[in-house]
């Protein structure tokens, strides 16, 4: 069975009235039923509004489903009992580099997980160096949270979740924040967390993200719009247009000049270009 | 101007003092404050301050970095200071008009001034020497008795540790905010004193709001990693008194002595 198992998810936002009685509000998650591998990249995209963000809540149970199922590693998300042993296993990364970091000092918000989990002290500190090793931010961990960049932080962020030792991290838009540089830095930490087998759900705006991930999943109006490779999704031109993204700078560049289809990758039109220079 | 305030400011160091346990540096600063209103006489304060000028030699805080502090809150001494001088009635020194000086006022003017002046310095070589986590850890440990009464002492250090860490993240949105409101022509630097108090609310609600906001952020996050209250929680660096501790309390426990005894001479 697949690690992640969404059913027929739906999440239906009511609104209470003057009078006090609910409203039927807007559905921002309308029926989706989606699988997530072990060990795999997922892409979720799509227009401001299309659910992703509220679709990412749903794995970790930060929102239960108004009707049908989220299952992760065998826990219903419904199942109150069970909240924390998914909530362990599915870690997750935010937006916003500031409102995520609870403590003062690097190394002490990197704990705040594991001392959530009730792990022994001396455990708690093998996995915050650990973790602060992981993310190239070990050298920093007695400065104060307010003293680093956004890159910096967002990595203080991604370690305080590798520090809980999840099976799968989601990340809501981890970049959107940053500069190039910081995003950069960000991307291949996820990339690299992805190759020591954590599941990895990033959800992004941009498309040079997307290409790095095994498959990417086009949301709009709550609805999954199509779920495929990147690759298949960069040569539908009618689905980025419907879905109200963009292509990647490099497939519009091999479009407008013209260039075979059949390159996808930065190597391949380099090579291309180079071999029909004259 | 906020920036200019120690109370609160960690000043790094390996000292002694900073070495000490946050719990043993609380329970010494509750201690020497009550001391300074048991103090009677001039002799007593001088005791205070030569015991306080020692912790600050073993320290190894800069002398200006306290007196910074200090700074901060010079107005409200002065005003003590001249309400004690006017206020108190006694043997006339020094008359005109309605303003009358005695004997007794000058006294009891310096005696609150330095009384004052010592309760900030004793209290700042405290958040100066500990940093804002182990102090909080210390609260926290030091109100755990109280918490089978129902004080939610694991809820109040937890709160603590937020504020702390949020005061730079709302100073630089008020940055903000005040950047963002000047470049749609607000006025704060002119009137008199109610139009620029009128003027900071356009300031004051757009933080109230956004504060909400990081709030309400913060609180996902923290349920994301897995916060659900004090219960079950384990603490990376356990706080374990040590020899240093023990020795401070007698310190600490020889000088309330003296202290009693300075008001009997």
């Amino acid at each position: 069975m697949s690690f992640i198992c969404v059913k027929d998810l739906v999440i239906e936002f009511t609104r209470i009235d003057e009078s006090g009685s609910e409203v039927a509000g807007t559905r921002a998650i309308d029926g989706i039923s989606l699988d997530i591998e072990k060990g795999s990249f997922v892409a979720i995209v799509g227009m401001n509004g299309s659910g992703k963000s509220t679709l990412a809540k749903c794995f970790n149970g930060l929102l239960t489903p108004t009707s049908g199922d989220v299952i992760v590693d065998g826990f219903n998300t419904k199942d109150e009992d069970h909240l924390w042993d998914v909530r362990r296993r599915v870690g997750m990364v935010f937006q916003n580099p500031d409102n995520q970091i609870v403590s003062s000092v690097v190394e002490d918000d990197v704990a705040f997980g594991p001392e959530n989990l009730g792990v022994e002290p001396a455990e708690i500190r093998r996995r915050v160096d650990e973790a602060l090793k992981k993310v190239g931010m070990y050298d920093l961990k007695d400065k104060g949270a307010h003293m680093l960049s956004g890159g910096q932080k967002q990595r203080v962020a991604i370690a305080g979740a590798v520090a809980m030792r999840p099976e799968c991290i989601v990340f809501d838009e981890p970049t959107a924040m940053l500069d190039p540089r910081g995003r950069e830095s960000v991307m291949e930490i996820v990339k690299e967390l992805n190759s020591e087998g954590i599941t990895c759900i990033m959800i992004t705006h941009f498309m040079s993200e997307v290409e790095q991930a095994d498959r990417v999943i086009v949301l709009k109006d709550g609805r999954l719009l199509c779920d495929r490779k990147p690759s298949e999704l960069f040569t539908d031109r009618a689905m980025i247009d419907e879905a109200g993204l963009e292509m990647p700078a490099l497939i519009e560049l091999r479009d407008r000049a013209g260039l075979p289809e059949s390159l996808t990758t930065t190597a391949d039109i380099a090579d291309h270009i180079k071999a029909h220079r004259h | 101007m906020i920036r200019d305030i120690t109370l609160g400011q960690y000043y790094p160091g390996r000292s002694v003092i900073h070495r000490l346990d946050a719990r043993t540096k609380i329970i010494a600063t509750f201690l020497y404050i009550i001391e300074l209103f048991l103090v009677n006489n001039f002799r007593g304060f001088l005791i205070a301050a030569a015991a306080l000028f020692a912790v600050i030699a073993c320290s190894r805080v800069p002398l200006k970095f306290i007196f910074r502090g200090l700074s901060a809150v010079f107005l409200i001494i002065a005003f003590t200071f001249v309400i004690n001088l006017f206020m108190v009635d006694g043997r006339v020194l020094w008359h005109w008009k309605f303003l009358t000086i005695s004997y007794e006022g000058l006294s009891r003017a310096f005696f609150m001034a330095v009384r004052l002046v010592l309760l900030i310095i004793g209290s700042s070589i405290m958040t100066l020497t500990t940093k804002p986590v182990e102090l909080t850890d210390g609260m926290e440990k030091l109100l755990k008795p109280l918490s089978k009464i129902g004080v939610p002492s694991h809820e109040i250090a937890l709160m603590m540790t937020i504020a702390l860490r949020f005061i730079p993240t709302l100073m630089e949105e008020t940055d903000k905010i005040i950047k963002a409101q000047q470049a749609r022509g607000a006025d704060f630097e002119s009137g008199n004193i109610v139009q620029r108090a009128k003027s900071l609310i356009p300031i004051l609600i757009p933080l109230f709001v956004s504060s909400f906001r990081i709030a309400q952020d913060l609180a996902m996050a923290m349920e994301a990693r897995c916060y659900h209250g004090g219960d079950g929680r384990t603490r990376m660096n356990e706080i374990k008194f040590h020899r240093g501790d023990s020795v401070a309390a007698l310190l600490l426990i020889a000088f309330l002595g003296v202290i009693i005894l300075s008001r009997q001479l």
